[in-house]
């Protein structure tokens, strides 16, 4: 059986011309950056390369750009970095309720510290209204971290704006870049942000690699002590090869991803149109515009996300849903229940993302099976018949 | 985040072809348990013919867990006697699924739950008699 990769926001598959890339720094070049002989110094001139493309991908500084193990360390960094360095200035952080758990778990950690935190709503399409943010400044607020765009629904999020705000309160300002970096154009003063994080396996790099932005100036705490690497920034052994790796990604970001999210947007839009058109009761979640090129969010109505999950699995097409049923919590989906859906509705979410990889015939199958699942799932369902009646 | 793949092939081969799908047209006893928010919902009916269970059917809102269960439950139930349906335990369904993943266990108790509640409504209409 043909197995499709719907689930791009997930992970993507490690583009082989990065692979390429890599492979090298695993045995040939093998010296770690931090030593003075020319194994050494060949590993760091190799580290210095890749920080700088990236700078430069986003109109940094190369020294702006911290390497960290991913998006989870990068959030965790700026949020508790941040703090630890600005508490006799203050006490306060706003953040929105539709974060990635890294943050939000992060501001939960942060509060059983004393920190106060506000945790912003967002409107029926997940976005968060920079009015809001303004209002909710005091002068305890040292910190306001509103992610770029959502990985479970793909609204983009006004950080531009938002960064003006933080910006003219001088209060710091982060956000979490993870779904968007190699994805759409960023550039960190158009976006006046003064932390941003990354993750290099959302863009067809390796795992376990990704990077802090941090503007010059900006007061923040390492909170990996150790060695001096990253000039005492982040300490431990840099990861080379992934480091590597990164660089080829965000340089084949850079040819490509205009293009790509071109292509992705026609897709995206087939696919939501078709799953609209083909099923009843079944809607979009996230904003219809203002969404990451690649993401589709629907709730069928009547029927469970796991339920549906294993059904595509089964077919060969692999995605993912915001039902409870896949959280040892037993609660959906905190995006989804904080953009209005009722509980019953959020367990029938899935999302389908798309990638480099992907072919418009991924879609057209989708398209073919989803809807036979669906009815499948209903004829079992003792709440589809209810509402039919 | 569970790995659906933990699933036992048992509970696959009833999730792929669940019996007993359906309702029961004048049923002797219906359970409905489980509520929308948790995201589990089970609607069990049984036909009971001198005090022994002659058919079962289920709808059920659920994960893959909460439709194998469903599935498995009509068919033990089959062919009991009331008395011997009650003996059923949430535990004898994970066991002849060949298991459950842990945190999947509350979807068998909830199989429980519904056989206990359409014999309970059975006892009811019979009583009522």
């Amino acid at each position: 059986m043909k197995r499709i990769y719907m689930d791009y926001a997930a992970t993507t598959p490690t583009d082989p011309e990065v692979i390429k890339a890599m492979t090298p720094y695993f045995n040939e070049i093998c010296g770690n950056p931090s030593s003075l002989h020319s194994f050494g110094q060949e590993a760091k001139h190799a580290v210095e390369e890749a920080r700088g493309v990236i700078a430069l991908f986003i109109g940094a500084g190369g020294d702006e750009i911290v390497f960290t193990s991913g998006g989870t360390e990068g959030n965790n960094y700026a949020l508790k970095g941040v703090v630890n360095a600005n508490i006799e200035r203050g006490n306060h952080i706003i953040t929105s309720s539709v974060e990635h758990h890294c943050v939000t778990e992060t501001c939960k950690f942060l509060e059983t510290r004393g920190l106060k935190v506000t945790y912003l709503p967002v409107d029926k399409y997940g976005v968060v209204d920079p009015e809001e943010v303004k209002k909710a400044i005091t002068d305890k607020t040292i910190l306001i971290s509103i992610m770029h765009a959502n990985n479970e629904i793909g609204t983009i999020e006004p950080v531009a704006e938002i960064g003006k705000i933080a910006k003219e309160a001088g209060v710091y300002f982060h956000t979490d870049a993870v779904q968007t970096f190699g994805h759409l154009p960023i550039n960190v003063d158009e976006l006046n942000v003064d932390l941003l994080s990354a993750s290099a396996h959302k863009l067809y790099g390796p795992k376990g690699v990704g990077m802090l932005y941090i503007r010059k100036g900006t007061r923040i705490k390492s909170f990996m002590h150790g060695g001096d690497q990253e000039n005492g920034r982040r300490a431990s052994t840099h990861n080379v090869s992934g480091i590597v790796g990164f660089g080829k990604a965000v340089e084949l970001a850079k040819e490509s991803m205009e293009n790509e999210a071109v292509i992705q947007t026609k897709w995206r839009d087939k696919l939501i149109k078709g799953i609209l058109d083909k099923i009843e009761s079944s809607r979009l979640n996230g904003h219809p515009v203002k969404r990451l090129p690649n993401n589709v969010n629907v709730s069928v109505e009547y029927i469970e996300g796991e339920s549906m999950i294993l059904n595509l699995d089964m077919e060969g097409v692999a995605c993912s849903t915001g039902s409870a049923c896949t959280s040892s919590s037993l609660e959906p989906s905190h995006v989804l229940l904080a953009i209005g859906l009722p509980h019953e509705i959020a367990h029938g979410s899935l999302r389908f993302t798309v990638g480099r990889f992907s072919k418009e015939y991924d879609i057209d199958y989708v398209l073919e099976i989803l809807p036979k699942i669906v009815s499948k799932l209903r004829a079992m369902s003792p709440l589809y018949k209810k509402e039919k009646i | 985040m569970v790995d659906i793949k933990n699933y036992s092939e048992k509970v696959m081969e009833h999730f792929k072809n669940p019996r007993n799908v359906g309702e029961i047209d004048n049923p002797s006893g219906i359970g409905k348990v489980g509520n929308p928010i948790c995201g589990d919902i089970m609607e069990l009916y049984i036909k009971v013919e001198g005090n022994v269970i002659v058919d079962a059917k289920f709808k059920t809102f659920g994960c893959g867990a909460a439709i194998a269960t469903s599935s498995m439950v009509t068919e033990l139930v089959k062919g009991k006697t009331v008395e011997e349906a009650l003996q059923i335990s949430n535990k004898a369904v994970a066991e002849a699924l060949g298991g459950l993943p842990p945190i999947k266990m509350h979807c068998s108790v909830l199989a429980e739950q519904a056989l206990t509640s359409a014999i309970e409504d059975y006892k009811k209409k019979q009583g009522n008699k």
